[in-house]
């Protein structure tokens, strides 16, 4: 069986006045049905394009997809037309955005914004839209629910706005969802109620997730697969497992070396990954992170490193051999 | 370090004490009415919180948004006018002083914002902004000893001198918050209230401000108060931590007995709601969920204002709100199931 989804060297860049934004330059990726993938990066990264890019919401201009396949349940979205992409969108994939606050249409009642998706995909009356929303509504854990269906989002609390938003991405039964950093506006607390929801409706219903965010605890809590990225490619993905024991990309390891853990004493010192990340519009040549990167070699600066196989499914964008290669000293 | 004691209200040597804060209240008052404005209730940002600082010393202040962390850092710095409670800075009720009398103290006493786009003025160029409190302070003497300042502190905090001329919109945020930092390290300043200083950036560039932080603490011998929600990096910085809920402290310990052995259910709580970078660990973590939301600071619940959503509430709990007890030597926790 094919996946559920496959991405193929898919190449989305901005063009701007300061120059051409590779902001995804060539991803591919694939998911199965009821796998969650964790899609890791800093801001610029090209994470969120990329899940714009599959739900083609990528504004045009100044964004353009200039090539690739996204093949979903076997078509390839890029090649539908508007109406065909309008009814896979919020039916077959839906998306959760980050800000619940702004996500959300301040003028209409929930119930209208939530019912207004079943009604249009699932072609059922306002009753039974209303029924189903409530029904939803009950499900992420807000009761009373026929009451408040009749409500505003400003009566919501921040917590309860993105729970709603997971109501609505799961209303008509869609095999995939993209979370786009579904939980960084929230609490600890909250974020933890949030991401729970999300988990067993997922599970109740098979549905895939696109989990994007730059939070590597929660990958780690809910991701069955991890694709970190940088400068716009994938440079590692394994299994999350794998990833965290057995980082074998110098990016990577600098990323979970950086951040203190919350179940060990302080040690000495961080250990940040130096310099900036890079500019966009101005790439250099060869690998990307090489600038920051303490195993750069010549070769680094002369050939892009394409996705090698260092382990069983797990796949690194770097010429060095971590295990082997001595860090330099900055 | 070590620096056991913390008791509030304590009476015992003040040799080693900064700062003392003793039951301090700070309400906004919320006013109704078009014309004739009518105050109709309060808003109990922070609601009789009580802790000591150490000189030297990182004190860890967590919590929620809406826990009125960033309002009683606010306090100590008298950027607020407290409601009531007292404010000791070496010994002196600063509470009490004229805002004359608090200028000479506002040298000692500075702050690193959150936003480090917000914080800046974009028509100010670096070294403007760095050298303006060094101005208003009459630190300096001549042009080329001022210069030398700006040159010197923008060095210090991993800046490259040239970039003085440069404005804000020219730097990155981690860059803009090192420029936030050399402008409160300016005046040469005793304390620093960090307000969620790392929050606004990228996972790979707040190890970078940590570390500068820590470095300029140990070479400047500063005291900070450090606050943040992310309660891995305050486990990294803080020699202690206070929790905050809703207003009050509910519990405050060094860092390790707090991590390794919490005692306030909320603590408990927090906690476990933080995901570990690894997915072994977290298999096998205990996680404790809790319902609902923080109540609204408007209208606190009675007693203990964790009852609403804490797992072991029983009834005292909810008529009767909960003592600021030393369970420990200093290990201080307003519960009463504890």
């Amino acid at each position: 069986m094919p996946p559920l989804l496959e991405v193929k060297d898919l190449k989305t860049y901005f063009y701007t006045q300061s120059g051409v934004v590779k902001a995804v330059d060539g991803v591919s990726f694939s998911l199965e049905d009821g796998e969650i993938l964790g899609l890791v990066g800093e801001s610029g990264s090209g994470k969120s394009v990329s899940a714009l890019s599959i739900m083609r919401l990528v504004s045009d201009p100044p964004g353009k997809i200039i090539s690739g396949e996204v093949k979903f349940m076997g078509e390839d979205l890029l090649k539908l037309n508007k109406d065909e992409m309008r009814s896979i969108r919020g039916h077959k994939i839906s998306m959760i955005f980050q800000e619940p606050m702004t996500s959300l249409n301040p003028v209409l009642t929930i119930g209208k914004q939530l019912t207004e998706a079943i009604e249009l995909h699932l072609k059922v009356d306002k009753q039974a839209a209303r029924d189903r929303a409530a029904k939803l509504l009950e499900s992420v854990g807000i009761s009373d629910s026929n009451r408040r269906l009749d409500d505003f989002p400003h009566q919501f609390s921040g917590g309860m706005r993105q729970r709603v938003m997971i109501a609505m991405g799961m209303s008509c039964n869609p095999k995939l969802i993209i979370a786009d950093e579904p939980t960084t506006a929230l609490d600890v607390t909250i974020q933890a109620q949030v991401l729970e929801v999300l988990k067993s409706m997922v599970a109740n219903t098979n549905t895939a997730v696109i989990v994007i965010t730059h939070n590597l605890g929660v990958v780690a809590r809910y991701a069955d697969r991890v694709n970190v990225m940088y400068a716009g490619k994938i440079i590692e993905t394994a299994k999350a497992t794998e990833l965290y024991a057995n980082p074998r990309h110098p990016y990577t390891i600098g990323l979970l070396k950086s951040v203190p853990r919350l179940d060990e004493p302080k040690k000495d010192k961080l250990v940040p990954i130096e310099g900036q990340p890079p500019d966009l519009t101005n790439l250099p040549a060869g690998c990307s992170f090489r600038s920051r990167c303490p195993y750069a070699f010549e070769k680094c600066a002369v050939e892009t490193p394409p996705l090698l196989q260092v382990g069983d499914n797990h796949f690194s964008a770097c010429w060095a051999d971590v295990r082997k290669a001595v860090p330099a000293k900055k | 370090m070590t620096q056991q004691r913390t008791s509030p209200s304590s009476t015992k040597s003040t040799d080693n004490l900064l700062i003392q804060v003793q039951g301090l209240k700070m309400y906004f008052p919320v006013n109704a009415g078009l014309i004739i404005q009518k105050k109709i209730a309060d808003i109990k940002a922070v609601d009789g919180v009580s802790f000591d600082i150490m000189k030297g010393e990182t004190m860890g202040l967590v919590g929620e948004s809406g826990c009125g962390k960033t309002t009683t850092g606010r306090c100590i710095l008298m950027l607020y006018r407290p409601t009531a409670g007292e404010i000791k800075y070496e010994g002196v009720d600063i509470t009490k002083l004229k805002n004359s009398e608090l200028r000479p103290l506002r040298r000692k006493m500075q702050i690193i914002f959150q936003d480090p786009y917000g914080s800046l003025n974009p028509r100010m160029n670096a070294g403007a902004i760095i050298g303006e409190p060094i101005v208003i302070h009459k630190l300096i003497k001549s042009k080329a000893e001022y210069r030398e300042r700006v040159e010197s502190l923008l060095s210090e905090v991993g800046l490259n001198p040239y970039m003085s001329d440069r404005y804000p919109h020219e730097f990155s945020g981690g860059q803009r918050q090192r420029i936030g930092v050399a402008r409160a390290l300016a005046v040469e300043p005793q304390f620093i209230v960090c307000d969620e200083p790392v929050s606004a950036l990228d996972v790979s560039i707040q190890a970078q401000v940590i570390n500068l932080l820590e470095e300029l603490q140990d070479r400047r011998k500063l005291t900070y108060l450090f606050i943040a929600h992310d309660l891995s990096v305050v486990r990294h910085i803080s020699d202690r931590v206070c929790v905050m809920y809703l207003g009050k402290a509910v519990e405050l310990t060094d860092r390790n007995t707090l991590y390794e052995n919490p005692l306030h259910p909320y603590t408990k709580a927090l906690l476990s709601a933080v995901p570990i970078p690894d997915p072994e660990v977290e298999s096998k973590r205990e996680r404790i969920i809790l319902t609902g939301d923080v109540p609204s600071p408007l209208n606190p619940p009675p007693g203990c204002n964790f009852h609403t959503r804490c797992p072991i509430a029983i009834d005292i709990c909810k008529s009767v709100i909960p003592e600021w007890r030393e369970k420990d030597p200093g290990h201080w926790v307003a519960c009463h199931r504890v």
